[in-house]
């Protein structure tokens, strides 16, 4: 039985979905990832935070496009954790 | 000079737009959607919405912020601090338009911010540098030979390296022999070359700058600024002038400041960096900054000399108002940042709806802020919200007044730094002047053990 882990912003902010502009992007759809594997980094008032996945599993969604803006509590992916 | 557009958000905008005002010039506010009800867009005369909240797309687009300046019919920009305000590549911008860029000309935004460059100018301008090797040396012999040229405690870095890698400090001559090789070993096989760099390596360091201003072929000093309380690089608390600096390191510091000035003919307000031996009073050249720093009111305060004001009189052509001796320091003058950040959470940026908002004032206390109260703090821009300048006679006096213009700020709805300012008031390396720029962040983690 897999269920449905919603990945949530802790804080307001700036979403990105790569470290840095010339890197590859933390995860991607369809990947499997750990508890503790970082999904995006949320950036507010020039601080960077690491989000973590937060369940193991399959990340199947994206709710976000890079850059957006996020508010606290807001989903921001989607895992089906198995 | 007309019409000013200000590139920038915030207090300092709000700052420049003031000192704009005071000399009849107009002024012309951007900002972002995330800040259509800001403070600096009600105070300008004009306001154009350059883009979306994210910095990227709005603050610093420079075609945004030229298409506003076209349109609102600006002759002048400012940039401030932060944002685009050293970027070579924005001066220039400007100037092609066929605007005054308030700040230094490209091309010496360009030399200053590319630290081997700067340091060549400093050498020929006759200001000290950190001593150490120009290029790599190869081996051991070579390195005991530096090291006597340059002094004891010796860092070793390598020289293909980065990021703080390899990084060894040595006492004497032993030291080096035992950690040349291994370091050189290791330099070696992370970067493919063994070559190691060597710096006289500053234990106890103060971070003094010195404030230029300059109008292309003169320059002057404004005396220094102490800028050792820092938390990861940010500072926290500046003052000038700066205590724990003696008469004779004061003038010659300050003197070569403004020598370095005149050497890049420098034009506008800028700030030389250095960083001075708390033991042997030496004193070396770190960086040039070449835009107004967050930190000037401490120097106008104890100059009464608008530094804002000047650098727009600079941009519109006039030539320096004030002879080095026609320039004094009168009394003392401290600033505190006080952000929007949780001291008891480690600091977390705090962002959020701002209530009940009482600031400071009374005799010789100064506020610059964009703060009122039912604001919201925006989570896109950094966390400051307003600084507390404030100026005593002495510097004793100073600290006292302080404490009083600490208590009085208040800001309900979100968590500031300011209770912690209070707290830095009544230690005692503080009252002595007796601190350097690791002072804070030591202060800070024996803090944080003592009350789990």
């Amino acid at each position: 039985m897999s269920r449905r882990h919603e990945v949530v912003s802790p804080i307001p902010g700036v979403f990105y979905r790569r470290p840095d502009p010339d890197s590859d992007p933390f995860a991607i759809e369809g990947q499997v990832i750990g508890a503790d594997d970082t999904v995006c980094l949320v950036e507010v008032m020039k601080s960077f935070h690491q989000v973590p996945a937060g369940a193991a599993g399959t990340l199947v969604q994206f709710l976000v496009e890079n850059e957006d803006v996020v508010d606290a509590g807001q989903p921001v992916a989607v895992i089906e954790a198995g | 000079m007309k019409r000013l557009l200000v590139a920038n958000r915030g207090e300092i905008a709000v700052r420049i737009i003031r000192a704009a005002r005071d000399l009849g010039i107009s002024t012309v506010a951007v900002h972002s959607t995330a800040d259509a009800e800001a403070r600096h867009v009600r105070l300008a005369d004009t306001a154009v919405e350059i883009g979306p909240p994210q910095a990227g797309k709005s603050y610093l687009v420079i075609d945004a912020i030229l298409d506003a300046a076209r349109s609102a019919g600006a002759d002048a920009v400012h940039p401030g601090y932060g944002f685009l305000s050293e970027r070579a590549g924005f001066a220039a911008a400007v100037a092609d338009a066929g605007l005054a860029f308030v700040g230094p000309d490209a091309a010496v935004i360009d030399q200053m911010g590319d630290k081997v460059r700067a340091r060549q100018v400093a050498m020929a301008a006759g200001v000290p540098t950190v001593p150490g090797t120009r290029g790599g040396v190869e081996n051991v012999e070579a390195a005991v030979a530096a090291a006597v040229e340059i002094g004891y405690p010796i860092m070793l870095k390598a020289a293909a390296g980065g990021g703080g890698r390899g990084i060894r400090v040595v006492e004497d001559e032993a030291g080096l022999r035992t950690a040349f090789p291994a370091a050189s070993r290791e330099a070696a096989s992370a970067f493919g070359d063994g070559r190691m760099y060597l710096e006289r390596f500053v234990r106890r360091a103060r971070h003094v700058e010195v404030q230029v201003l300059g109008d292309g072929s003169d320059a002057v000093h404004l005396f220094e600024r102490e800028c050792s309380l820092q938390r990861r690089r940010q500072k926290v608390v500046e003052e000038a002038l700066a205590p724990g600096i003696d008469a004779a390191v004061r003038d010659a510091m300050t003197a070569a400041a403004a020598r370095l000035a005149r050497e890049v003919g420098y034009r506008s307000a800028g700030t030389v960096e250095f960083l001075v031996d708390d033991q042997t009073h030496e004193f070396f050249f770190i960086e040039m900054n070449t835009r107004i720093q967050v930190e000037h009111p401490t120097t106008e305060l104890v100059t009464g000399i608008d530094l804002v004001a000047e650098q727009l009189r600079i941009a519109a052509g006039e030539r320096l108002r004030h002879a080095q001796d026609g320039i004094a320091a009168r009394g003392w003058a401290i600033e505190f940042r006080v952000n929007a950040e949780d001291p008891a959470r480690g600091f977390l940026p705090s962002p959020g709806k701002v209530g009940r908002v009482e600031l400071p004032a009374g005799p010789w206390v100064r506020v610059d802020t964009w703060l009122e109260p039912d604001v919201t703090v925006p989570p896109f821009y950094d966390s400051l919200l307003a600084k507390v300048v404030v100026w005593g006679e002495d510097r004793e006096s100073a600290i006292r007044r302080s404490r009083r213009a600490l208590a009085e700020f208040a800001v309900e709805g979100v968590p500031t730094t300011a209770g912690l300012h209070t707290e830095i008031l009544d230690q005692d390396w503080f009252a002595a002047g007796e601190f350097h720029t690791g002072t804070l962040e030591q202060w800070l983690s024996d803090r944080e053990e003592a009350t789990p």
